[in-house]
């Protein structure tokens, strides 16, 4: 398992290849890149600034992927999220998950988006044609993460 | 009891404060809310019931009828928009 939070860019190619390296026992790994957008709620975004809580965010990432290993029989799990300072087009969060069968992956990659997206304490200001903005929660988010809980 | 609190986000900008140690005579995070929203202006503004904010209590997030200890971390913030 490996749980970063860092300000510096990620490579999707070289976090899967440090999954599978040396092991033959992963059928299948899931990924998620999220991306910074250069627009939302119908205006322009020149950059973003990504806050969080020291602390507590590696813990409520930890708890993140303990809960999905516990649903599924995981090999392994990667989680960054950048912090700072970004720009559109620049990659914000990655997840990857191993696994022996497909299903498993897919599953708990998205198990582990819809939760960081409600329960990691990171927040999102952006700075727009008419100033600083801090992004409000999306209830669509929190609707994706009851959907694990209601089944 | 002494509490550690802290802000985050936008709660942390219209406070003006990051963070304070304030000495606490109540027992839940309910009571803490309330003596915060006496101070008046944008505490009673931001914390008012009904207004979207959430608790963690040592790192860990909690509803407002949990119990705080001594030396305890109390962090306050918006909804998260992460990911």
């Amino acid at each position: 398992m490996k749980i970063l939070v860092q300000a510096d860019a990620f490579d999707l190619g070289t976090e899967v290849d440090a999954m599978r390296h040396g092991r033959t026992d992963i059928g299948a790994i899931a990924s998620f890149v999220g991306l910074a957008r250069d627009i939302n709620e119908g205006s322009g975004v020149a950059a973003m600034t990504l806050e969080h809580y020291p602390g507590m965010t590696e813990k409520a990432l930890a708890a993140l992927v303990d809960e999905a290993s516990a649903r599924w029989a995981l090999l392994d799990v990667t989680v960054i999220h950048r912090i700072g300072r970004l720009l559109p087009g620049d990659p914000i969060v990655l997840v990857a998950v191993a696994s022996r069968h497909r299903g498993e992956a897919f599953s708990a990659c998205e198990f582990i988006m819809d939760y960081l997206k409600t329960q990691a304490p990171f927040w999102k200001k952006e700075e727009t044609m008419n100033g600083e903005r801090w992004v409000e929660a999306r209830a669509s988010d929190d609707a994706a993460a009851a959907r694990w809980t209601d089944s | 009891m002494k509490l550690r609190l802290l802000y985050f986000a936008r709660l942390r900008e219209r406070f003006g404060v990051a963070e304070e140690g304030i000495e606490f005579a109540g027992a839940s995070v309910a009571d803490l809310l309330a003596v915060l929203q006496a101070r008046g202006g944008v505490w009673a503004e931001e914390l008012a019931a009904g207004r979207a904010f959430r608790v963690a209590v040592d790192q860990d997030l909690v509803a407002l009828d949990a119990v705080l200890h001594d030396g305890a971390e109390v962090a306050i913030f918006p909804p998260v928009t992460g990911g």
